[in-house]
């Protein structure tokens, strides 16, 4: 009998945000009213409800996001910790992350936070110019980030992340540089670094349409992004995923959780979980997401618990696919054990040993496939995806192929 | 002038040989035929005279869209003459340069032919060309001058002009306006008068030509006969000459020009007769029909048409394949001067190439698909027939048409034959003729065979490996101009990858053309997720996809659609 995966991660939203920021399109509200109060009730409501539903027994790291959660009062982060521990067990090692917007009010609670049971920050910088802030519409200067940066340090050495963004407006190579030098000053041993992508929607998106502003052309920012990780692995950084680099082994253990394709639950509004709801009966794990509205969703957890808007079962394949996708932006990728785990039949080398494409991935050292398992090369990464495509397709056949064979053996010896 | 309206029955044996008249009316595109035959009809009473009439003939929604007549359309018309009742079968014939085909066709069951001239433009390529048809086949030839009525007429200038390239007296001229109705009536009693009755006796064996057929769902083939003797009933046992099968006639009778069927029709008379032929190929055009009982000699056939542009035609999909082959069948049953041969390629499966009398014939062909079978189809560009010499021979010319000689018509005109290499007409040639020079020059043209040219074979390249779905054989002045365009083409539908792609075209080793696509040197998503990857598994699946319906050149993933691109003709 396989063992059963005893936990999982937990991620909660805070949606709310006192403005929009012009190139978000993430469900976020700015609130009207003061009801912070059923917020916090009903996340602890969902909290609850949640893991119940899947029936783990243990939770390795809590993931505070949103919105902005460090508007929220420290005593609703509390509360929710609270729930959590009451449920399953919560080691005091557990990583609980908060993101944090580096306004000055948001300096001012990070030791409530702390005190909360808050124990890793992660910073929303995006940029340590003042006048891209303002094109980004953001709500507080770069020496107040800066600030921010300091006072969490302060608490929390080696537990703080950084996020910045490339690919901004009226964003050049040499521009991207110097900021990162000057960061690099300044920041903790964690640095998330974000390409900007116009999404339909955005204010910046209508903004470039209009002609009013610009990104950078493709190859520019190909080019921010290959200095960058150059740049921060001079600086002692290990870039462990696309986006993620770390010093000190600082990794974020929230997100391997994901690449790993480990189970999360999801809770808030517009909150995405990924787990198996044993505690219902069920045998597959399902892709779940909560109600996006904030009334609606307060609304339907006071009625029956949570707010689960949508399920969809993963079939063998989809699972097999996301654990594929996650897992080969980790620069580790996928070792065959953890493989075997999701696809106890059939190996990375069944799968992939065989497709031409592949073997073309490898021999142009894009992709490595040895005894550790099935990973990304230093180049390979920064064209992840347009290798996955491939992979998508042998994993598919292999998948299939695999099931044939076993239903006509079955048919012609049913043991 | 007699009428009959659409209800009286008609008795057919009232009408022998002697009363009867087949013709014809020919003439150069627009000078007025299918107008005049408009009037004939109102004045025949064989339609109501009203402002709808225009173009009755014209059934095709094409033709009535684009103005022309493309399908020779048959009408029978009674006409009271001195005291006494005639049957005029008039057969309308399309006007293009394309389609004289139809018009031979039309020819040969006839006796005469109505030559109408516009009374400006005067004797123009197809006024010539139809009448050197008529003449061959030595039929009664009636000059009309037509559009009299119209401020810069000059018909005596006409006349003239056809004294002297027809050798046809100037008195016989008859000057008309089809529009206004202007001694229309002269050319009825012209019809009566000159041209010959049909020689055709009831008391001979039944014997009749197959003109024309229209396939119809319901009914089968329906098609249009000449009777050059005897008569034939419902119910008959017939025989076509060419299958040698047997069939009942179901049911027969004129065109008015729709169908109006009648008990029996008589030797020289024209009618249709539907006798439950199912199959294309059971309706030859060109075919004898004669009574079981009684065999006897075929009349000479026809002259397959020779096409003069080819087309590949490939269905979007491969499981459209059978849709696109039957409309193919259906449609070439009613226009048998179309020439169909199965081809495949590499790029777009199973197809056809099939061939043309010219640009206008395969616009219209392609347009009825689509309009009447609703079929969605991939044109390939049109190339002309080649013959492969294995040697390179060449014509070292300066030139590439060589003047063959030189006529002058009048004091404004003169008529020039030159032989061209065929590739060099087929596409926009007419078009840009008729722009070049206001309209004035005219054109027609003769097959002349094949002769050696500088053709050669262009490759197209990627990454260094030939695509052998894209080779072409072009002529080497225009190598380098379409080699450029194709690569540029595949430079917009082949999608950036993780090295760079040179596309290249070449003739042989050299290489002529060249575009590169650059590579990806970022392609991931390095985007703050929150959780939430559906949006991302989504995106990457409908890429997988995509990826199925590539092709793999070497290591360039290639679009079906790109191939597409690059064959299909530009318009």
């Amino acid at each position: 009998m396989r063992r059963r995966q005893l936990d999982l991660t937990s991620n909660h939203k805070w949606p709310y945000c006192l403005r929009r920021c012009s190139y978000c399109n993430f469900n976020k509200y700015i609130s009207r009213e003061n009801n912070d109060v059923m917020m916090t009730e009903c996340l602890r409501r969902e909290t609850d409800a949640l893991l119940q539903l899947s029936q783990v027994s243990c939770v390795t790291s809590v993931f505070f996001g949103g919105g902005t959660p460090s508007l929220a009062h420290p005593l609703t982060i509390a509360a929710v910790l609270e729930t959590v521990a009451g449920r399953v067990s919560l080691s005091d090692e557990a990583e609980v992350t908060l993101e944090v917007n580096p306004t000055p009010e948001g300096k001012s609670r990070l030791e409530e936070f702390c005190v909360a049971g808050v124990n890793r920050f992660s910073i929303g910088v995006q940029s340590l110019q003042d006048e891209d802030l303002k094109i980004l519409g953001r709500d507080h200067s770069s020496h107040q980030a800066l600030q921010t940066i300091e006072e969490a340090r302060r608490l929390r050495p080696g537990r703080v992340s950084v996020d910045v963004m490339f690919g901004r407006p009226e964003q050049s190579v040499e521009s991207w540089e110097s900021e990162l030098s000057e960061l690099l000053k300044v920041c903790d041993d964690h640095v998330s670094l974000y390409q900007l992508t116009l999404e339909r929607g955005t204010q910046l998106f209508r903004r470039v349409q209009g002609g009013e502003a610009s990104v950078p052309a493709e190859d520019v920012t190909a080019e921010m992004y290959q200095r960058a990780r150059t740049t921060l692995h001079q600086h002692g950084f290990l870039q462990y995923e696309v986006s993620n680099f770390a010093r000190h082994n600082a990794v974020s253990h929230h997100n391997m959780s994901y690449w790993r394709g480990r189970q999360y639950i999801g809770v808030g509004p517009g909150a995405h979980g990924r787990f198996v709801p044993l505690g219902e009966g069920g045998v597959d794990r399902e892709a779940r997401t909560q109600t996006l509205e904030p009334d609606v969703w307060i609304r339907e957890v006071q009625q029956r618990g949570h707010g689960t808007r949508r399920r969809i079962r993963l079939g063998h394949l989809e699972l097999l696919e996301e654990v594929l996708v996650m897992g080969m932006r980790m620069t580790e990728g996928i070792n065959h054990k953890h493989w075997q785990m999701f696809s106890p039949q059939l190996g990375l080398r069944e799968v992939f040993g065989t497709s031409a494409e592949v073997r073309e991935f490898l021999q142009s050292g894009r992709l490595v496939l040895d005894d550790r398992g099935l990973r990304c090369s230093w180049d390979g990464l920064a064209v992840l995806d347009s290798m996955l495509p491939a992979l998508l397709v042998e994993l598919e056949r292999e998948t299939s192929r695999k099931l044939q064979s076993d239903e006509q053996r079955e048919r012609s010896d049913p043991r | 002038m007699s009428t009959h309206t659409d209800k009286e029955s008609i008795d057919l044996s009232k009408f022998p040989a002697d009363r009867i008249r087949n013709f014809c009316i020919i003439a150069h595109i627009d000078h007025g035929k299918s107008t005049l035959a408009d009037r004939l009809l109102e004045m025949t009473g064989a339609i109501a005279k009203t402002e709808k009439n225009k173009q009755v003939l014209d059934k095709l929604q094409v033709e009535r869209e684009r103005g022309i007549t493309v399908k020779a359309q048959t009408a029978s018309l009674f006409y009271s003459h001195e005291g006494e009742q005639y049957l005029l079968n008039l057969i309308d014939t399309p006007g293009h340069v394309d389609f004289s085909y139809e018009v031979s066709r039309s020819i040969s069951a006839c006796q005469g032919v109505l030559l109408i001239v516009d009374a400006n433009q005067g004797v123009q390529a197809q006024t010539v060309a139809n009448f050197y048809l008529a003449f061959e086949a030595q039929l009664a030839i009636i000059p009309v001058i037509n559009k009299i009525d119209l401020k810069n007429a000059d018909p005596e200038r006409v006349e003239s002009q056809i004294e002297k390239v027809f050798d046809i007296p100037r008195e016989e001229c008859i000057r008309i306006s089809a529009k206004l109705g202007t001694n229309v009536e002269k050319v009825l009693q012209a019809v009566v008068d000159r041209i010959p009755a049909p020689a055709a006796s009831i008391d001979d064996p039944f014997k009749a030509l197959v003109f024309d057929s229209n396939f119809d769902h319901y009914r089968g083939v329906v098609a249009n006969i000449a009777l050059f003797g005897g008569q034939v009933r419902k119910g008959d046992r017939i025989v076509s000459a060419h299958l040698g099968k047997t069939y009942e006639v179901n049911e027969l009778g004129l065109l008015r020009p729709d169908e109006h069927p009648t008990q029996k029709l008589f030797a020289g008379q024209v009618g249709y007769i539907i006798a439950g032929m199912k199959d294309v190929k059971e309706a030859q055009i060109g075919d004898t029909l004669y009574l079981q009982e009684q065999p006897v000699e075929s009349l000479p056939g026809f002259k397959p048409a020779k096409a003069m542009v080819f087309a590949g035609m490939y269905p979007m999909d491969q499981s459209e394949y059978p849709g696109l082959r039957s409309a193919i069948e259906r449609l070439t049953l009613n226009d048998s001067s179309v020439t169909v041969q199965r081809d495949s390629s590499l790029a777009l499966g199973a197809g056809w190439r099939l061939g043309f009398l010219g640009l206008l014939h395969m616009e219209v062909f392609n347009q009825r698909l689509e309009q009447e079978y609703n079929a969605s189809v991939i044109v390939t560009a049109p190339t002309v027939p080649y013959k492969a010499i294995l040697s390179s021979t060449r014509l070292i010319k300066n030139r590439r048409a060589i003047q063959k000689n030189m006529v002058y018509i009048d004091d404004q005109r003169v008529m020039m034959k030159y032989l061209f290499p065929l590739n060099e007409i087929v596409v926009d040639f007419y078009d840009l003729l008729k722009s070049m020079s206001s309209g004035y020059a005219s054109f027609d043209y003769e097959n002349a065979g094949y002769q050696a040219a500088d053709l050669i074979k262009m490759d197209i390249l990627l990454n260094g490996r030939p695509v052998e779905e894209l080779t072409t054989i072009v002529h080497r002045d225009r190598a380098y101009s379409s080699g450029k365009a194709m690569c540029e083409r595949l430079k917009d539908s082949i999608p950036r990858q993780m090295f760079e792609i040179a596309v290249q075209a070449a003739i042989g080793s050299k290489v002529i053309a060249r575009e590169t696509i650059k590579a990806y040197r970022k392609n991931v998503l390095a985007k703050c997720y929150g959780g939430d990857i559906t949006r991302k598994m989504k995106l990457l699946k409908k890429q997988v996809e995509g990826k199925k319906k590539m092709r793999l050149i070497g290591n360039v993933q290639v679009p079906k659609d790109a191939f597409i691109d690059v064959l299909k003709r530009k318009d």
